[in-house]
């Protein structure tokens, strides 16, 4: 039997501590393989600059952000002022940088509480098959089919006065849908593959098959479905810190926003307050789908060779789409369909 | 509509139209798929009940009352009066929780939805059905708009891979990525403050009665451009990237190499083979996407203070008119599940492994 045999390897490697180490830096780093291209560096750069402000937004902040100063008002961008002030003479740039945090908190929170909601039901209905599974399914759906933004601006009018976990939480809750869908359809089709099959045979059990077995399989699903629910979930904070449904007494991009739509800078087209808030949560937003885009070619390597391979065929002179026709005029020199790409 | 077949040319009867005994099984079933369409049906069926019974407990958990909050704004309303309008309401909680619900399905079947205390009192059903037409006229046109040519779009730019279309996609996928309010606010600044093209927000103008003319549909145009063209530029995105790598996977499959082969026109294999089958996803996640485009749909009638169903929600929210509250989330699921229903229906006529895997 083989089991003498891997029990001997553990051992082997617990006892000689550098391999063991070295083992475990080259599994995470093969768990976090989707990250290793450009678009993914990129994005995850831009979100990491966003997470180091909202850390020490105390330090970088030249002022308080509700520090009023009246003889200061509507100021467009100056050396004292790098963003201009408002229309009771707060520093825009300060609110900016303290309204980072809000946004990061949020959004990191929601997608680890709908990503942990995804996986244990996605998984679970993905792996069980019957009526538990289809239950789980309906679910899901009626999760997915309710509307989200009406639901959450009915709950969150409940409260007074929100702090930032309680919003966090309903936006986890109601985000959670679309990922466990994702998952449940991927685990149904790893639960028929022959690993899986022959750690069934083996009797190992239930939670060591799904941990140790499947979730590194899903490893770039869940990513995606995390970096997702934080796209979905910064828009909807800001969006429903604008609409005022959330208090403004802690700032964030949302409440900066409805502050100068209050108090008409887009009319008087006071662009240093309106401006930069919004391109920040665009600056975000475009960190965070670039860091999809990358999990997306890694998960489906056709994203990425197609255009490669099209280009390396126009440099020929042939066109992809006429392939088949153009072998015909050519020498065989030219193969018409380059082999499918490794990965 | 039959199944996504290669066409043979004429030949004599052959082995593939006689068949075999499962295709004559398959040929004598009705092309109705019945189970896909019952299943579905169900599905729905419980998915309304889900909203129905969220819908009933949601302003029960609330704090503060309706009509706290409306003795607030008219004085002149007696003690007793206040109570007769706690019944009128519903809101006398000497019922059990269970019987208030059985109320509010009788209710609800006999399409009475209360009456909304933000306008004098008036049924909600009524003041519901002033601001629909609005809001599904405008949203509903726009989001057709930009899933047509998303879609389309997304096709020729998977189809000519590798060329200068690919850098359409970085571009859209910005545009989606702005938060909306901010587009929208961006958009009236500029054309509305700054160039005066278009006017700032509403229908139609101040002091104008609606009515089958000319001049107020031209109106009505002229106001719901703007709103219509931000939601456009800002949901395009999505619809594109979908299309676009749908197709990337779909052209590597054999039976396209086979097309080509066979010397099919670049046209038909674009439209008829790649195309027809790299749609499927895009209407399944048309139909999930639906609960979002009316959360925008709320946030596009705030930007643009449009008298349609998504402001009424918000100024029931903040006026804490349950009733009106209830009415609108009510309407809003419900125009969402049919929204999906037809989408279903639509997937079911032209995708064949539906109507298939009745056997």
């Amino acid at each position: 039997m083989t089991t003498p045999a891997t029990l001997d390897i553990r051992t082997v490697e617990r006892s000689s501590g550098q391999t063991s180490r070295q083992g475990f830096w080259g599994r995470l780093g093969s768990a976090f393989a989707m990250f290793r291209n450009g678009k993914s560096i990129t994005g995850l750069a831009i979100l990491g600059f966003f997470v180091l402000v909202a850390i020490f937004a105390d330090v970088l902040a030249p002022y308080s952000p509700t520090a009023v100063d009246h003889t200061a008002r509507f100021q467009p961008p100056s050396a004292q002022h790098w963003l201009g002030t408002t229309h009771i003479g707060e520093d825009v740039l300060s609110q900016v940088i303290h309204g980072t945090r809000g946004v990061i908190v949020v959004g990191f929170l929601a997608a680890i509480i709908a990503t942990l909601i995804a996986i244990t039901i996605g998984v679970i209905s993905g792996y069980l098959s019957g009526w538990k599974s289809e239950g789980l399914s309906a679910l899901t759906n009626v999760f997915l089919v309710i509307p989200g933004l009406p639901l959450i601006i009915i709950v969150a009018s409940m409260f007074e006065d929100p702090p930032l976990w309680v919003i966090a939480a309903v936006l986890g809750i109601i985000g959670w849908a679309w990922g466990a869908r994702v998952l449940r359809a991927q685990t149904m089709s790893l639960r028929n593959r022959d690993f899986i099959q022959a750690a069934r045979a083996n009797g190992e059990p239930l939670r060591r098959i799904i941990t140790i077995e499947m979730l590194p399989n899903l490893m770039a699903l869940i990513a995606a479905s995390f970096v997702g629910t934080v796209t979905a979930a910064i828009l909807s904070l800001t969006t429903l810190s604008y609409i005022g449904v959330i208090p403004v007494t802690t700032y964030n991009w949302g409440t900066i926003l409805n502050w100068a739509s209050a108090q008409g800078a887009f009319q008087q087209n006071q662009w240093w307050w309106y401006l930069p808030p919004g391109l920040c949560i665009a600056a975000i937003g475009v960190a965070l789908s670039l860091i999809n885009f990358g999990i997306d070619e890694y998960v489906n390597p056709r994203l990425r060779s197609a255009g490669e391979r099209a280009r390396a065929m126009k440099k020929k002179g042939l066109n992809v789409n006429d392939a088949v026709t153009a072998v015909r005029t050519e020498d065989t020199t030219h193969t018409t369909r380059p082999e499918e790409p490794t990965a | 509509m039959t199944a996504v077949q290669p066409q043979l040319t004429e030949t004599p009867p052959d082995a593939l139209e006689v068949g075999t005994t499962a295709t004559r099984a398959v040929k004598g079933r009705s092309r109705v798929p019945w189970r896909f369409l019952g299943s579905r049906a169900l599905f729905y069926l419980f998915t309304l009940w889900a909203a129905i019974t969220i819908n009933f407990f949601l302003p029960r958990m609330m704090k503060g009352d309706a009509v706290t909050q409306y003795l607030a704004r008219n004085r002149n309303v007696s003690p007793e009066a206040a109570d007769a309008l706690r019944a009128l309401l519903g809101l006398d909680t000497d019922k059990s929780l269970f019987q208030q619900y059985l109320d509010y399905w009788s209710h609800l079947l006999r399409g009475d939805l209360g009456v909304s205390l933000l306008h004098g009192l008036r049924p909600v059903s009524e003041v519901i059905s002033q601001a629909l037409p609005w809001t599904i006229g405008l949203v509903g046109f726009a989001t057709i708009v930009s899933f047509t040519i998303g879609t389309v779009g997304g096709a020729i730019i998977g189809w000519r891979r590798g060329s200068r279309l690919d850098g359409l996609i970085p571009i859209t996928t910005f545009l989606s990525t702005i938060p909306y309010f901010w587009l929208g606010l961006l958009a009236i600044a500029v054309f509305s403050v700054n160039l005066r093209w278009f006017p700032i927000g509403k229908a139609y103008g101040v002091g104008v009665r609606p009515e089958w003319s000319f001049e107020f549909i031209g109106q009505v145009i002229h106001h719901g451009t703007l709103p219509a063209a931000t939601i456009v530029i800002a949901s395009l995105g999505g619809w594109m990237l979908g299309m676009r790598n749908m197709m990337l996977t779909v052209l590597d499959e054999d039976y396209i190499t086979v097309a080509q082969a066979k010397g099919l026109p670049n046209r038909t294999v674009l439209w008829r083979y790649a195309a027809r089958n790299a749609v499927l996803p895009q209407i399944q996640s048309f139909a999930l996407s639906l609960g979002f485009i009316v959360g925008g749909t709320i946030v596009m009638e705030m930007v643009f203070s449009y008298p349609g169903i998504g402001k009424l929600l918000l100024d029931a929210t903040n006026a804490k008119d349950y009733a009106l509250m209830q009415g609108v989330f009510l309407v809003i699921t419900i125009s969402v599940l049919v929204a999906n229903i037809l989408a279903d229906l639509a997937y079911a006529f032209l995708d064949p492994r539906t109507r298939q895997t009745e056997a």
